[in-house]
This record gives structure tokens, C-alpha cells and sequence, in this order.
């Protein structure tokens, strides 16, 4: 079956990022595919590749980044949630005069397009609030 | 292009932080891709279109006149649940859209008939 996932929650306020995390990885373990997941509202916050936490707190950017790169899932940081919250982009920050952009390695910044997208593609769409 | 059916679930409070305008966004972009889209007003969510808010002197964008664009949009299947509405108070001709009426009892059968429930 073809998922397509949607984050809504930062990785602190609710425990639902990482309850999405732990369905892909039970989904791909079971040969099914997720099309996307797409960060969107406060989920954004999942994609800070400056956010460095203490070694024993849940490093959720970390985890994404490693999925990523591991499984070839396609990550997708919503743009107008990004620009709402200060998330600096490769063209934003060059355009701000910053020294390197916000986004961790594995995502990529995109519009709603791209949620629509995934949702009329997949079998299924899941929101995590 | 695949056409699906969304039901957008209105369940927060309007001035929730910008929670409402980001769910709007969305409503939008889905009604730009030409799917047809209906939204469900419920719990707290039928705040959303009571008439005569003043969101901005708290610092917030109003919300109202998204709204009112929808039908522009062709998206104009408003549902609301009137247990809701009526748990809070509120009576259809206090909101802003003509809305039909859904019991809770009902909301199932409502939401068994579309494809993507956000």
C-alpha cells in the first residue's frame, strides 16, 4: 500500500512525530510504501538542522535525516509553514545575507502542492496533529 | 488528474494561534487542484464562522473573509453539527455562511461518503 504522511506537531509539543517515525518504519518493514512526508504547521521544527539537543533527548532531526538517506524517503518542509516560523531555506538565507540555511540533511522545502500531490497518489493519507 | 473527495474537520478554536489560517491554506490549495472539497464544522471549530469577530486587536489575522471567498472556490458544502453548536450556545443565524445542519448521530454516515478526511 502507498502512504503519504502529514506532521503537524513540533518534536516537543506532542510525542506524535515520533509516533509517525515508528509507523513508516513498521510500514516500509512490512514492504509497503510512503510516497511522502510532508511537515507542515509546527512540524517544521522536526526539519532545524542547528537545533542541537542534549545527548539524552530524542534527536527526531536526527532520525529523519538518517531515514532519509537510508530508505530514500522523500521529506517535505512546507514553505509558507518554513517562512511563517524563520526556517531559512537555501535562497532565503543567501537572500537574508546569512552564513548557511536551517534545513537538515534529507528534506527539502516545497509548497502545499506537494501534499495535494502525495494525497491523491497514496492508498492512504495520514495526518499526525 | 485523480479526483478525490476531502472533508476538511473545523474542530479548533479560530483564534488558535494561526492553526486556523494554516488548515485554511490547505482547504485552498485542495480546492485549486480541483478536488472537491467540503468542510465540517464541530467542538470548538464552529466558533470559526460566528459572525462579528475582531481578531486583529489581539494581533491576529481575520479569517472571515477567507471564508467568504470559498464559494469563489467552488467549495460550498459547509456542514456543521448542531449538537455543537447548540452545547455552545450559538444559533445558525449567529454565523456568517449558510450551513447545513448535521446531528452527531449522522457525522458517520457524512464522513463515510468522502475519500480524504483531514
Amino acid at each position: 500500500m502507498k502512504y503519504a504522511i502529514q506532521i503537524n506537531a513540533s518534536p516537543n509539543s506532542t510525542n506524535s512525530g515520533y509516533c509517525a517515525y515508528q509507523f513508516i518504519k513498521a510500514a516500509l518493514k512490512m514492504n509497503h510504501q510512503v510516497l511522502r512526508v510532508f511537515f507542515y504547521q509546527e512540524g517544521i521544527y522536526h526539519a532545524l538542522k542547528y537545533s542541537i539537543l542534549p545527548d539524552d533527548e530524542l534527536q527526531m532531526t536526527k532520525k529523519w535525516s538518517k531515514l532519509a538517506k537510508e530508505q530514500q524517503i522523500d521529506l517535505v518542509v512546507c514553505i509558507s509553514a518554513a517562512q511563517r516560523r524563520g526556517l531559512l531555506f537555501d535562497d532565503e538565507a543567501k537572500r537574508q545575507g546569512k552564513l548557511d540555511q536551517d534545513l537538515a540533511e534529507g528534506f527539502r522545502i516545497s509548497g502545499l502542492g506537494q501534499l495535494l500531490e502525495a494525497t491523491l497518489l497514496a492508498d492512504r493519507f495520514i495526518e499526525f496533529g | 488528474m485523480i479526483m478525490k473527495k476531502f472533508l476538511f474537520i473545523m474542530d479548533k478554536p479560530p483564534h488558535k494561534g494561526i492553526e486556523l489560517q494554516e488548515k485554511l491554506d490547505v482547504i485552498l490549495t485542495a480546492a485549486a487542484f480541483d478536488q472537491k472539497v467540503a468542510l465540517l464544522f464541530l467542538d470548538d471549530g464552529v466558533f470559526q464562522l460566528k459572525k462579528g469577530q475582531q481578531p486583529e486587536k489581539q494581533g491576529l489575522k481575520e479569517t472571515a473573509s477567507i471564508f467568504n471567498a470559498l464559494n469563489i472556490y467552488d467549495v460550498n458544502d459547509l456542514y456543521i453539527e448542531v449538537d455543537s453548536l447548540q452545547e455552545r450556545g450559538l444559533r445558525p443565524g449567529d454565523l456568517s455562511l449558510p450551513v447545513k445542519e448535521f446531528y452527531r448521530k449522522d457525522v458517520n454516515v457524512l464522513m463515510a461518503g468522502y475519500d480524504i478526511i483531514i
